[in-house]
């Protein structure tokens, strides 16, 4: 397991939780440990154009790209990690990477039902497909959000997980080898733990 | 659906762990890395940590400490005390803390919240008012260095503008009800709630689940933070860590949580 270290998100949980699951992994911060990577990871916390400017200016997107579109080696987008897979974000001006066609959008508030609204920030349940992401993690099980945005994918097929705050949005995306979710796996106790171990055996 | 949270907070002090009543006699609960990894077990929504030194003492925080934690913690992990700095603030959150909590920092100079969410996003940028009742008027008054010196600060103006400056969260402390274990200051709560809409956690009085309960019953998503609760057992205090079972959470929620009914 090779965790993307350009700059953003708690690559130290990550490795805690592969440590834990007895799972082989490496923080990469130079093209060579990327380029031997069997299975990518792609953290991401903060606004939508830093994380991509980040990522833009941290001199691994040339290589990562070349082994996720090329090599299709397998990749999961966390939280802005994932954001930045689709197409734009409302939050900003940057172009995203565009590995699964969608939009990111700003939760409407006047649909969020409590009296916080901003962030969606707690436990939720999701809704998974059959995804292989989700083996052994059933309907109706929690994950730690906390975002204000969120992913409108273009193809419904590219929605692996529903989550409902106010509306039903797409918790969790994944098209071939490309894979991203909204939530934090990696401060999710168990079902994260799961969540990664599925992962790391895709 | 979207949860509330139950949230165990715990004090550093001298590098142990300790619970205070009214911000004052501070009682040695343990390690504090023993209690983290008990909490991991006991999968714990998140936890809050609080150096209560560091500010007084005007030194930095004890980043070997928090990398320590940090490392331990299974679930999102709130740390405040000594953070002045957008400097400090960075330097914890690459050490896999996922929320920075500030307090005297911000009544101090209100903007570094903006200049902190910039790097961290808002999100992580969280802010925790000691609040005391003052005075014969019984008006409550922002505190800082552990209710030691007076700001003179009215919290729901000072809530509505951390809010504006981009803070993600807000942690309301009461002083009054802190170690009392009496139920929390629902007043105070109601009167934040009206300015703000960024998420709330309340802490500071929590003697039972119910009163955790009562909270979520009035406000829905909240978050419910407790140290007496989590850390004593028995009218003795004997010191126990303990939290709710997810069965006892359960029938917390589903008694309490009005969506659920």
């Amino acid at each position: 397991m090779t965790i993307v270290d350009y700059g953003c998100g708690n690559i130290k949980a990550f490795v805690n939780v592969f440590i834990k699951l007895n799972i082989p992994v490496i923080i990469a911060t130079s093209k060579a440990k990327i380029e031997a990577a069997s299975r990518l990871i792609l953290p991401g916390v903060g606004a939508f154009d830093f994380v991509m400017s980040s990522f833009n200016q941290s001199g691994l997107r040339d290589v990562v790209e070349k082994k996720v579109l090329g090599e299709k080696t397998p990749v999961l987008g966390i939280c802005a990690g994932m954001q930045i897979l689709s197409d734009a974000s409302e939050e900003g001006t940057m172009e995203g990477l565009g590995w699964i066609s969608g939009k990111v959008r700003m939760f409407e508030i006047t649909k969020i039902p409590f009296s916080t609204k901003n962030p969606h920030m707690g436990w939720n349940e999701i809704k998974p497909s059959a995804s292989a992401l989700f083996c052994d993690i059933p309907a109706g099980s929690r994950f730690y959000f906390v975002h204000s945005y969120y992913f409108e994918e273009k193809n419904n097929e590219d929605a692996i997980a529903r989550t409902n705050y106010g509306i039903d949005f797409t918790s969790a995306v994944g098209k071939d080898n490309v894979f991203g979710v909204q939530f934090h796996p990696e401060k999710s106790h168990s079902n994260g733990a799961k969540l990664l171990y599925n992962f790391a055996n895709i | 659906m979207l949860y509330p949270r139950i949230i165990p907070c715990l004090l550093v002090h001298n590098k142990g762990l300790v619970k205070t009543i009214n911000f004052s006699n501070p009682k040695y609960i343990g390690d504090p890395i023993n209690a983290v990894r008990i909490f991991n077990e006991k999968e714990v929504d998140e936890l809050m940590v609080i150096d209560i030194d560091a500010t007084v003492h005007q030194r930095e925080p004890d980043y070997q400490m928090i990398n320590n934690l940090a490392k331990e913690c299974r679930m999102p992990l709130c740390y405040g005390g000594g953070i002045k700095t957008t400097y400090h603030a960075q330097k914890i959150f690459g050490l896999g803390v996922e929320k920075i909590a500030l307090s005297s920092g911000v009544v101090n100079n209100p903007q570094i919240v903006t200049e902190i969410a910039k790097r961290v996003g808002n999100q992580s940028m969280i802010v925790v008012l000691d609040i005391k009742k003052i005075g014969f008027s019984s008006r409550y008054e922002i505190l800082t260095h552990n209710a030691s010196v007076k700001t003179g600060l009215n919290p729901f103006d000072f809530a509505k503008k951390m809010q504006d400056l981009g803070a993600g969260e807000l942690i309301i402390n009461s002083i009054d009800q802190d170690g009392e274990m009496k139920g929390y200051d629902l007043t105070l709560t109601d009167n934040i709630r009206k300015e703000i809409t960024i998420p709330m956690t309340i802490l500071g009085g929590a003697g039972t689940l119910d009163d955790i309960g009562a909270l979520i019953q009035r406000y829905g998503i909240i978050g419910a933070a407790a140290g007496s609760l989590f850390v004593f057992k028995g009218k003795y205090r004997a010191v126990l860590i303990n939290y709710p079972n997810k069965k006892e959470k359960e029938e917390l929620i589903n008694k309490y949580f009005y969506f659920k009914q």
